[in-house]
């Protein structure tokens, strides 16, 4: 007998729960110009996901899917992207989303069951939210091999959970990417819960990044609550896509400190001691000590910042609040691009029965 | 120029691939294997095996890549090896590639084609002889085209190509040997239905592989003095109503011939969109000529008697005019 390949999965952090250096740090993780604007977008994110679970309260939305704790694995990952490259997310990754330009009425008006919010004024390239579990990376996949066939140096980049990783979506677009040598990266945002499910009962893998090795990818376990360890496994792994076409799987791993959905209420499967213990590892404070360490933070600009981004969210909200509502011809309005005759025919019997005046929020009604 | 079907198809492929650099073809065994029904033959050598792609084994894989492709720029061309197997890419077809738009508000175009064989009649047994180009016909978001001849193999690509949503193609695969000549004019109008003869007494509606079992039963009914118009449905979704209302309208009588299984079938749409639009120019109840609600058997015999026949057909119109 003898060993034909062997294998390893290499894990990255760069700080420290605290915050403090484990050892030498990328040239950009001493640059409060760089990661400035990566602690305000992932602060923008969680005052927005706090707002948007109001809303859902109170009606005001429809069911909200919260990235509380992950924020820094969808702002580092997009961070390292160009606008040219494409986004393929799941429905978690409004961190990713908010850097590459969508706007947060977008989400507010995607989340309130008004699909004008993901025709994205800015992120013209990036797919919409995906809600099918894993069906993305397929996508991704075929979008990778389509930047490469047209030879330009673009790169898609996907998202998908610990949960969408046993799909054989996942498997198959991963084995695709892999063959043809697609500009792809993989990111699994690795929360330890699909709904009730933890990581334990999803993979008896030890990690989820060696599910790449099986397709001959290069996986990668990273902190995803390290902000500084992210941006830097995305920045190498999106340079080796857009320079050879050569996928990469991250793992992400990272702890959901929220609830699935505001349909879903964890503690009724999930110790809320563990969850308390988990706040110490989240990802905001650790990149707020870390840049007070550079000497490029302080009280002030915490508060500065934190009276921003709940002004651009409350505006937000109030260009959401003042949107009308999608009209019954809506529904038939991107089923084509242009409306079969018989089609034309449903659409006028629909209105007839349509009150002139829709009334009530999108997604009012909705759980 | 007389070709087969299988030939209409290939040169159509070619064509495309010549004119627009977008397009490319991938699916299983289209490649060095020429496609399992050997449209593609030729092709990889022709274009390389970049815009030739055998794919691995993965429906829902490949056939949500092509949507990605679509989505990327491309103009995929995707076949699935069968209507059977694309079973295990339906959620890619029918809860991304057709929804794609909608769920985009716009932004999004899935400007893919999607191939595959369908129907019986080839002694493949229960699971490869499936007749479901209804459930794609269901689906809102999506084109369904059924070529049932040689000159609509060869002129439907293209315009699926040229059409900015998904469009899905059913090639029967008792048609591929088809022999027929290609007339000059071959381009196809992908939005309406076609006229294949003219009959005064009664309209037979038929689409796909059940086109020559049609008018092969009108040429018998004429013999026996009885003409029947055929009409070749061709484009599932949307139906074109307007030229089935017309013939209707024309005849006062309807046999819809479908191998599909009765229950849900397209002749049940069918049926209702006549018996909607044209009531009371009906001198008889509509008909229909059916696949037997069983699976379809293996046995030579017991297949043929399962589906959609020239006798059964015959036997339909002549009890609709009560001869």
């Amino acid at each position: 007998m003898s060993t034909v390949a062997r294998f390893h999965i290499d894990h990255v952090r760069f700080l420290d729960p605290q915050g403090e250096a484990l050892g030498p740090l990328p040239d950009f993780a001493r640059d409060p110009a760089q990661l400035v604007p990566m602690y305000r977008a992932m602060y923008l994110t969680r005052t927005f996901d706090a707002k948007a679970i109001a809303l859902q309260r109170t009606g005001k939305l429809g069911t909200f899917a919260s990235a509380l704790g992950q924020e820094a694995i969808g702002v580092g990952v997009a961070s390292a992207m160009r606008a040219e490259d494409a986004l393929f997310p799941s429905y978690r990754e409004h961190a990713a989303q908010l850097v590459r330009g969508v706007r947060i009425e977008e989400s507010l008006r995607y989340w309130g069951g008004d699909e004008r919010g993901s025709d994205f004024a800015q992120a013209r390239h990036d797919f919409p939210n995906c809600v099918p579990i894993g069906t993305q990376v397929c996508h991704a996949a075929g979008a990778a091999y389509a930047f490469k066939l047209r030879g330009e140096a673009r790169a898609a980049v996907c998202f998908l959970g610990d949960g969408g990783s046993s799909k054989g979506d996942f498997y198959e677009g991963l084995n695709f990417a892999a063959v043809w040598k697609a500009p792809l990266l993989i990111v699994v945002s690795n929360n330890q819960w699909a709904i009730s499910v933890p990581r334990s009962a999803q993979s008896a893998t030890a990690t989820l990044a060696q599910k790449a090795i099986a397709a001959g990818v290069e996986g990668v376990q990273v902190d995803g609550n390290d902000l500084v360890a992210v941006h830097h496994v995305a920045r190498e792994a999106l340079a080796k896509a857009r320079a050879g076409g050569r996928p990469t799987l991250i793992e992400a791993v990272t702890y959901r400190l929220g609830d699935h959905t505001t349909a879903d209420d964890a503690s009724r499967y999930r110790d809320p001691a563990v969850v308390q213990e988990q706040w110490s590892f989240e990802p905001l404070t650790r990149l707020r000590n870390h840049l007070v360490g550079l000497g490029a933070w302080g009280p002030d600009k915490e508060e500065a910042l934190a009276r921003e981004c709940t002004e651009t969210v409350n505006a937000a909200v109030e260009a959401y609040l003042n949107t009308p509502p999608p009209t019954t011809a809506a529904m038939f309005e991107h089923l084509f691009a242009t409306l079969p005759a018989a089609l034309v025919a449903q659409r006028d019997e629909a209105l007839r029965f349509t009150p002139r005046k829709a009334g009530g929020q999108p997604g009012g009604d909705h759980g | 120029m007389r070709m087969s079907y299988r030939e209409a198809l290939r040169l159509a492929l070619r064509e495309a691939l010549q004119n627009d650099a977008r397009v490319f073809l991938m699916g299983e065994d289209v490649g060095r294997y020429g496609g399992s029904y050997a449209v593609s033959k030729g092709l990889l050598e022709e274009f390389g095996p970049e815009r030739i792609r055998d794919t691995p084994l993965s429906e829902l894989g490949f056939v949500g890549a092509g949507v990605g492709a679509a989505l990327g720029g491309l103009r995929p061309i995707v076949e699935v090896m069968t209507v059977n197997f694309s079973l295990l890419a339906l959620d890619q077809i029918v809860n991304s590639a057709a929804l794609l738009r909608h769920m985009s508000g716009g932004q999004c175009s899935v400007p893919l084609v999607l191939r595959m064989a369908t129907g019986a009649g080839r002694q493949l047994g229960a699971q490869h002889s499936h007749s479901l180009e209804n459930w794609y016909a269901h689906i809102p978001g999506i084109r369904v085209l059924a070529p049932a001849t040689v000159a609509d193999a060869r002129g439907m690509l293209a315009p699926a190509l040229a059409d900015p949503d998904p469009v899905v193609i059913f090639e029967h695969a008792q048609l591929y040997n088809l022999e027929d000549e290609l007339p000059d004019d071959w381009r196809c109008d992908i939005a309406r239905a076609a006229v294949r003869r003219a009959g005064a007494q009664a309209s037979v509606f038929a689409y796909g592989g059940c086109l020559p079992k049609a008018l092969q039963a009108a040429e018998e009914l004429a013999a026996q003095g009885v003409e029947v118009e055929v009409v070749d449905l061709r484009v599932l979704r949307p139906l074109d109503i307007d030229t089935v209302a017309a013939s209707v309208r024309r005849t006062h009588r309807a046999v819809v011939v479908d191998e599909g299984w009765r229950s849900g079938s397209l002749a049940a749409e069918l049926i209702a969109r006549i018996v909607e639009t044209c009531f009371y120019e009906l001198d008889a109840p509509p008909a229909r000529v059916c696949s037997e609600e069983v699976p379809i058997p293996y046995a030579k015999h017991l297949e043929e008697a399962a589906l959609p026949q020239v006798p059964k057909i015959v036997a339909a119109v002549k009890e609709l005019l009560n001869v």
